[in-house]
């Protein structure tokens, strides 16, 4: 099952824009999320009621916009693709025009949901628009409170409230303006598809050939920045591992090379052997040891491994008595 | 454990990711400690405002601090940021970034704590029903009550089971009232957030991108250096170790290890596996034959440990040499400097 879940992985990882398009898919369920846990709060008071509803159905669309588009991973791609000076490479507007459309289409996906979700659920255009209902088409108003129109009608979205006790008043009133809502969620939704089906048909009869050619640039410059930090990434790893040998070997109080033999045959070190004296890079006093931990802290070692990187390499050449090279060896 | 360790390593590879998936919990973590959390307002005037805005306030700091300690890029921070100068001069803009990106990841737990707190309303209504307006929420024209007693009954408008002034101020109105407040704050502070965040995040290439590319991978780089000198001394250690313990049995048992030469001169090829065997067999042995001896290395293995100074291989340093190694002769031979080029 990691096999799978890997392949899959593998799969999404080299499309960018399966990726871009789970991201936004997930930031829609979060929205609808964060609609269903918000504890809605109409305050029924006349001056209030319009501000806090419009405000709660529109600040937050506004908010996961901007969270659309900071995740996106085509904005930085895009940014620095109409920011970057030309140099040896001419920039292609066809390509940040195609970008910033994929990026707008992808980062409005969860503000038209929380819109929607909040015109069908209904309680925002209640507790808005409740003050603008004419009463007179609904009977029960209650009528010996000593309150005026206006403040009856701003507590109708307050389930609570004492006034509306024995009488269907509130629950009428409320049904009819929770209908405009829902009409009105249901036709932004019906327009958005229309208009979507529309462009993804006629779409190919204009300019195909050039949209595959930006779609493919797009791509790779997503995937030729990706590249580059991965490059950069294994590159420091190279780095540091061979300055930190470097300063190692620096640390050595000898460098004399001894080829110690026995009067028999050369001893022949196990492979163990090598491995261990390649562990310890020289240093085998506990003074040395610790010299180089303090070395390490007091006097960090420039950074330039050009010595290690072009170390001279033991090669011995077999020549015949002319001076050609018979074999050779590293 | 092969599949924790696939993941573990996956996880490992992008640091980033990690550090992403940290901060995500926390933030997670945040959330749920404020559903878990039973909140007890006071209701009593003197002390309301502290325990609203205390719970408002503290956590958030709580969590920010949390997410330094977690971090563990910040004790990195502060080493790069004590050391002495040495060969390698100090860049004061990878000590800026690398406090930046920390400081952003522990905000976020933070930031969720308060914009919690305010959309859930309960703090404001504690902290702030005392300052009231009776007239704009009450249900009879005139109270007759003093100011202090005022006070005080309005301080108990959050406790719902010892609210006694139902005649006076609807509470229900009244906290519904400040919970609007509340969560008008909340979104505001949600917005200011995103809207830094999108500043910060999506007009920065526009500024400075070369710069920012090099303080990325300066600061990439010490990380990778540092776990690079953790790990070279780990395998050292390793190494030193071994060839230390080997050294120590060797000096007890009085016998050198290396029979090699000794024994390969005169072999056959067809019992050459057994001898191998043999060989490493007895190789593991480390020269200690008898219980006398094994008992000898017990007892001076806590009593009398070895210097920590390994001899070299080939050079001993007293006159316990046998036959093997009195001959040292170097072999001189052609050799040729090679030098690669990239």
């Amino acid at each position: 099952i990691m096999d799978r879940l890997k392949l899959v992985l593998q799969y999404f990882q080299s499309n960018s824009e399966s990726i871009s398009n789970g991201i936004c898919v997930i930031l829609a369920l979060i929205s609808v999320k964060l609609y269903t846990s918000f504890d809605f709060n109409c305050p029924c008071i006349p001056q209030y009621n319009k501000l806090y509803a419009l405000g709660v159905m529109f600040v937050p669309p506004v908010i996961l916009f901007l969270l659309g588009v900071m995740i996106n991973r085509h904005t930085g791609v895009m940014m620095e693709e109409w920011a970057r000076p030309p140099g040896k490479r001419t920039k292609n507007p066809a390509v940040i025009k195609y970008l910033f459309s994929a990026m707008m289409q992808r980062a409005l996906l969860a503000p038209m949901v929380w819109i929607l979700v909040t015109l069908l659920d209904g309680k925002c255009f209640i507790c808005a628009f409740s003050m603008s209902v004419d009463p007179k088409h609904f009977t029960g108003l209650p009528n010996n409170t000593g309150l005026d129109l206006v403040k009856i009608m701003a507590k109708v979205p307050c389930k609570e409230d004492i006034i509306f006790r024995n009488t269907t008043f509130r629950k009428a009133v409320t049904r009819y303006v929770r209908c405009y809502s829902q009409a009105i969620g249901w036709s932004i939704l019906l327009l958005l598809i229309l208009v979507g089906a529309v462009a993804r048909v006629i779409k190919p009869c204009f300019n195909h050939a050039i949209f595959l050619q930006t779609r493919y640039w797009s791509n790779y410059l997503d995937i030729e920045q990706k590249l580059f930090d991965e490059t950069c990434v294994l590159h420091a790893r190279e780095f540091a591992r061979k300055c930190v040998v470097q300063f190692f070997e620096g640390m050595q109080d000898d460098a004399v090379l001894r080829l110690p033999l026995s009067h028999t045959l050369p001893s022949r070190k196990t492979q163990d052997e090598y491995e261990e004296e390649e562990r310890l890079h020289g240093i085998t006093r506990k003074e040395q040891v610790d010299h180089l931990l303090q070395t390490w802290y007091q006097c960090r070692p420039e950074l330039d491994v050009t010595k290690i990187a072009h170390r001279p390499t033991l090669c011995i050449t077999w020549e015949d008595y002319k001076g050609r090279t018979i074999y050779s060896d590293v | 454990m092969d599949k924790f360790r696939m993941m573990f390593q996956f996880l490992q590879s992008n640091q980033e990711s990690f550090m992403n998936g940290i901060c995500g919990i926390m933030a997670l973590a945040s959330a749920q400690l404020y559903a878990s959390f039973e909140f007890n307002c006071p209701c009593m005037p003197e002390y309301n405002y502290t325990y609203g805005i205390g719970v408002l306030v503290i956590p958030a700091f709580w969590f920010f601090l949390l997410g330094f300690v977690l971090n563990n890029n910040v004790s990195m921070l502060v080493e790069e940021w004590r050391r002495p100068t040495g060969q390698r001069g100090k860049d004061p803009t990878i000590l800026r970034y690398m406090f930046i990106s920390i400081s952003q990841r522990s905000l976020i737990a933070p930031a969720v704590w308060i914009s919690v707190t305010l959309m859930d309303g309960e703090s404001f209504v504690c902290a702030y029903s005392v300052d009231l307006d009776v007239y704009q929420f009450g249900n009879a024209t005139e109270h007759g009550l003093s100011e202090e007693e005022l006070m005080r009954m309005l301080a108990k408008i959050p406790c719902k089971l010892i609210f006694d002034g139902q005649h006076i101020i609807s509470r229900e109105a009244a906290t519904r009232y400040i919970q609007c407040v509340s969560q008008a704050f909340g979104w505001l502070f949600l917005l200011l957030i995103t809207v830094i965040a999108f500043l910060i995040r999506a007009i920065r290439p526009c500024f400075t991108q070369a710069a920012f590319l090099k303080t990325k991978y300066w600061s990439h780089y010490v990380d990778i250096e540092r776990k690079m000198f953790d790990e070279t001394c780990t395998e050292h250690a390793k190494g030193f170790a071994k060839v230390c313990i080997q050294q120590y049995f060797e000096s007890i048992s009085g016998e050198m290890r290396s029979f090699h030469g000794h024994l390969r001169g005169d072999d056959s090829d067809d019992d050459d596996d057994d001898d191998e065997k043999h060989n490493n067999d007895e190789d593991k042995l480390l020269g200690i034959w008898a219980q006398d001896d094994m008992d000898k290395v017990l007892w001076n293995w806590h009593t009398c440990k070895p210097p920590l100074s390994l001899r070299k291989d080939g050079v001993s340093d007293d006159a316990k040499g046998d036959a093997n190694t009195q001959e040292i002769g170097l072999l001189k031979l052609e050799i040729i400097y090679y030098f690669t080029r990239y």
